[in-house]
C-alpha cells in the first residue's frame, strides 16, 4: 500500500515528524511531501524512520492552505497514494479537511493509535472522555494523529530526496507578522507538562510553576479561570475548552480537577497532583498525590529534580 | 456585511458520557445539549459585535433533526436574525459540511463563522471542508478578528506561536478564546427568539465518508499513591524509576 506523510518541516524536523513516518510505515510504503527550504540531507534523516522517498515543493515557504492542499493533493496522485497521514497540529487543522473534500478522503482526526484489525482507527472522543473507533468509506483515508501517540521507531534505512512541483497555485491569506515566543515548548507536542490553577493565587507566583518546569524541560499549562482571568495566556489553557494534551507526565498544582479540567489532560500518562485539599475530585485522576500547599511542596520539588539531574548526568 | 455562524449541539460538559447498543451509540439518557462552547460563546458572539459595529446581517445554520431547534433557539437568544435548520442527522463532518456549503453557495454570505471544533467529536473538520467546497481561504483556529470594508485581519495560532493574516472577503474563519466574550441571553433576547424566523430546508444527497463503527471508554486509574510533602526526593525516585516518566 503506497502512504503519503504530510511533514510540516518549516522549524525543522521535530518528534512529531518521527511519529507520522513511524505511523505510516506500519500501514505501508512511505512517501513524505514537505514545502520549504530544509536541504536534502536533512531530509534524507526521514529515511531512518522508514520513510522510502522525500519530495519536497520549495516554491511554497509559509503553510497557506489552499497552497499546501493542491501540493499534497497532486503528491498524492503522483504516488497513488490511498492513505495520507498528518501530525494533528494547527497546520493539519486548516489543511487535512480542505484535503478530504479535494481527493473525497474520509478524513480520521485526533487518531492516538494505529488501525485495528477490524480496519477502525481509534480517535478521542468527549474530549478524551471517551475513545471512538472510526472505519472510512471512501476510497482514501487521511488520518491526523496526536502528538505523543506512538513512539518514533528507528530503522537502518536510507531514503531519496527529489525536488517536487505541485502546482501550489497562489496564496489566500498573506502572513502580516508572526509572534513566537523563544525557547518555548509548544504545548501539545511536549513530553512533560507542569501545570497550575487557582490555587496558586496570582500571576506574581508562577515564578515557582517556571522554575519546576525549567529544572525538568517541561511545557507550562494552566486551568481555564487562569487564562480567563489574565493570569496565563489563552494558549496554555487545558481542558475541554482549551487545549487537549497527551504528556508523558502531567503535574497539577492547586487545580481542583473539575471534569472539564480533567478531559483535556487525562490522555496523560502520568498525572502527580499536588493540592492542599485531601478531598480535591483530581486526586481520583492521579498516578501520585501530594497533600500539601504548593508553595511549600513545588520549590520543594524543583530542588529535587535539579538534585537527581545533577546525580544522574 | 452577510455573516453565516455555523452552530452544533454538544452535551453539557457536566454530562457523563456512557454508551448503548453494545457501545455503538451515544446514550443521550439525561444529557443536557448546549450550543457547542466555541461557536457560541467565539463565533456568533463575535458575528454580533462585528454587525453592531458595521451593519449587516447574522444567520445561524445547524444540521440536525426537529428536536434539535431548541438549542437553535438558545443561540438565537444571544442575537442573530434568522436560523436555518438542515432537516438531516449530522452523520460525519463531510456530510455536515456539504450540506452547510450548499445553503452559502446559494445564498451568498461575506463570512462563514464556524467555532475550532466541537467538544464532542473534537474533529476541527467543517470549517475547513466548507472553504474547499466554496473554493475561499481558510483561517483557522483565529482569536482575534476585526473587519475593514473587505479585508478581514486575524491573529490565529499556529504550531508554537501566533500569526497575523490578511484575508478577503468572502471567507471562512473557525473561531477561538480570545475573539471575544460569552453573552448571557437576557429576557428580552429569549422572548424575541421564540418569533424570530427558523427556516427549515431539506438536505442535499452526499455519502458520509466516516463512521463511528463503536466507543470505549478508558481504563480506570489504579489508586493513587500519597507521597510525604517533605519528601520530594522520593517522589522524583518513583517518577524515574517506578512511572519512568523522567
Ligand atoms: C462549559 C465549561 C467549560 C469549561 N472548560 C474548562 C476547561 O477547558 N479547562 C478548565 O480547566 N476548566 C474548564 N471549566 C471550568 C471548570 O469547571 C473549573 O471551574 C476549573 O477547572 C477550576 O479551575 P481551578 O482548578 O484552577 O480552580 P478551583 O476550582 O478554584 O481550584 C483551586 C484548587 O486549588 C487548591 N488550592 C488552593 N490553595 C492551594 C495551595 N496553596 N496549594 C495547593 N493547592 C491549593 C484548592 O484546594 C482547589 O482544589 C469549564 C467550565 C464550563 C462550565
Amino acid at each position: 500500500m503506497s502512504v503519503l506523510v504530510y511533514i510540516n518541516s518549516k522549524n525543522g524536523l521535530h518528534k512529531s515528524a518521527f511519529e507520522s513516518v513511524t505511523y505510516g510505515k506500519k500501514l505501508g510504503d512511505v512517501t513524505v511531501i514537505t514545502t520549504g527550504s530544509l536541504s536534502a540531507d536533512q531530509l534524507a534523516t526521514l529515511g531512518n524512520y522508514g520513510a522510502s522517498k522525500v519530495l519536497i515543493d520549495r516554491s511554497v515557504e509559509g503553510d497557506d492552505d489552499q497552497q499546501l492542499t493542491r501540493v499534497i493533493s497532486s503528491a498524492a496522485d503522483t504516488c497513488s497514494a490511498n492513505t495520507i497521514i498528518f501530525s494533528h497540529d494547527m497546520v493539519a487543522k486548516a489543511v487535512a479537511p480542505r484535503l478530504s473534500v479535494r481527493l473525497k478522503a474520509g478524513l480520521i482526526s485526533g487518531a492516538i493509535g494505529i488501525p485495528s484489525s477490524d480496519g477502525t482507527v481509534p480517535v478521542n472522543v468527549f474530549s478524551g472522555k471517551a475513545f471512538g473507533h472510526v472505519k472510512v468509506n471512501a476510497a482514501r483515508t487521511i488520518i491526523s494523529l496526536l502528538p505523543n501517540s506512538i513512539q518514533p521507531e528507528q530503522f537502518d534505512g536510507s531514503c531519496a530526496v527529489e525536488d517536487f512541483n505541485g502546482n501550489a497555485g497562489s496564496a489566500g491569506v498573506k502572513v502580516l507578522s508572526t509572534k513566537k515566543p523563544e525557547g518555548q515548548i509548544p504545548l501539545p507536542e511536549a513530553e512533560l507538562v507542569v501545570s497550575a490553577g487557582r490555587g496558586l493565587k496570582g500571576p506574581e507566583n508562577w515564578g515557582i510553576v517556571e522554575d519546576l518546569a525549567a529544572a525538568l524541560g517541561a511545557a507550562t499549562a494552566c486551568s481555564r479561570p487562569v487564562s480567563d482571568i489574565g493570569w496565563r495566556p489563552h494558549h496554555e489553557h487545558v481542558g475541554q475548552t482549551g487545549v487537549a494534551i497527551r504528556p508523558n507526565l502531567y503535574i497539577a498544582a492547586g487545580i481542583s480537577g473539575a471534569i472539564q479540567h480533567l478531559a483535556g489532560v487525562n490522555g496523560s500518562k502520568v498525572i502527580v497532583v499536588i493540592n492542599t485539599d485531601p478531598e480535591a475530585p483530581f486526586f481520583k485522576a492521579a498516578d501520585y498525590g501530594v497533600i500539601g500547599d504548593a508553595f511549600e511542596v513545588l520549590p520543594r520539588l524543583t530542588e529535587a529534580v535539579k538534585k537527581f539531574r545533577a546525580s544522574s548526568h | 456585511m452577510k455573516i453565516l455562524v455555523c452552530i452544533s449541539k454538544s452535551p453539557d460538559t457536566t454530562s457523563k458520557i456512557s454508551f448503548t447498543d453494545n457501545s455503538t451509540k451515544f446514550d443521550e439518557n439525561g444529557v443536557q445539549y448546549i450550543v457547542n462552547p466555541y461557536d457560541e460563546w467565539y463565533a456568533l458572539v463575535r458575528a454580533l459585535e462585528i454587525k453592531e459595529a458595521n451593519g449587516g446581517n447574522v444567520t445561524i445554520i445547524s444540521v440536525g433533526s426537529a428536536g434539535d431547534e431548541a438549542v437553535i433557539r438558545k443561540a438565537l437568544a444571544i442575537g442573530a436574525d434568522d436560523a436555518v435548520r438542515i432537516d438531516a442527522d449530522p452523520t460525519d463532518a463531510y456530510y455536515t459540511a456539504m450540506q452547510i456549503a450548499e445553503y452559502a453557495k446559494s445564498n451568498g454570505f461575506d463570512l462563514v463563522l464556524t467555532g475550532k471544533e466541537t467538544i464532542n467529536y473534537n474533529g476541527s473538520q467543517v470549517g475547513g471542508m466548507i472553504a474547499e467546497a466554496l473554493d475561499q481561504p481558510f483561517v483557522s483556529v483565529a482569536s482575534k478578528l476585526a473587519v475593514s470594508g473587505s479585508t478581514l485581519t486575524l491573529e490565529r495560532e499556529i504550531n508554537g506561536g501566533i500569526e497575523v493574516v490578511e484575508v478577503n472577503t468572502p471567507a471562512v474563519v473557525s473561531c477561538a478564546k480570545g475573539m471575544a466574550e460569552q453573552r448571557i441571553p437576557n429576557m428580552r433576547g429569549i422572548m424575541a427568539a421564540r418569533t424570530k424566523p427558523l427556516q427549515v430546508v431539506a438536505p442535499i444527497a452526499v455519502d458520509q465518508m466516516t463512521t463511528y463503527v463503536n466507543y470505549t471508554m478508558p481504563n480506570a486509574k489504579s489508586a493513587c499513591k500519597m507521597i510525604d510533602p517533605t519528601n520530594m526526593d522520593q517522589l522524583v525516585e518513583l517518577l524515574h524509576n517506578e512511572a519512568k516518566v523522567i
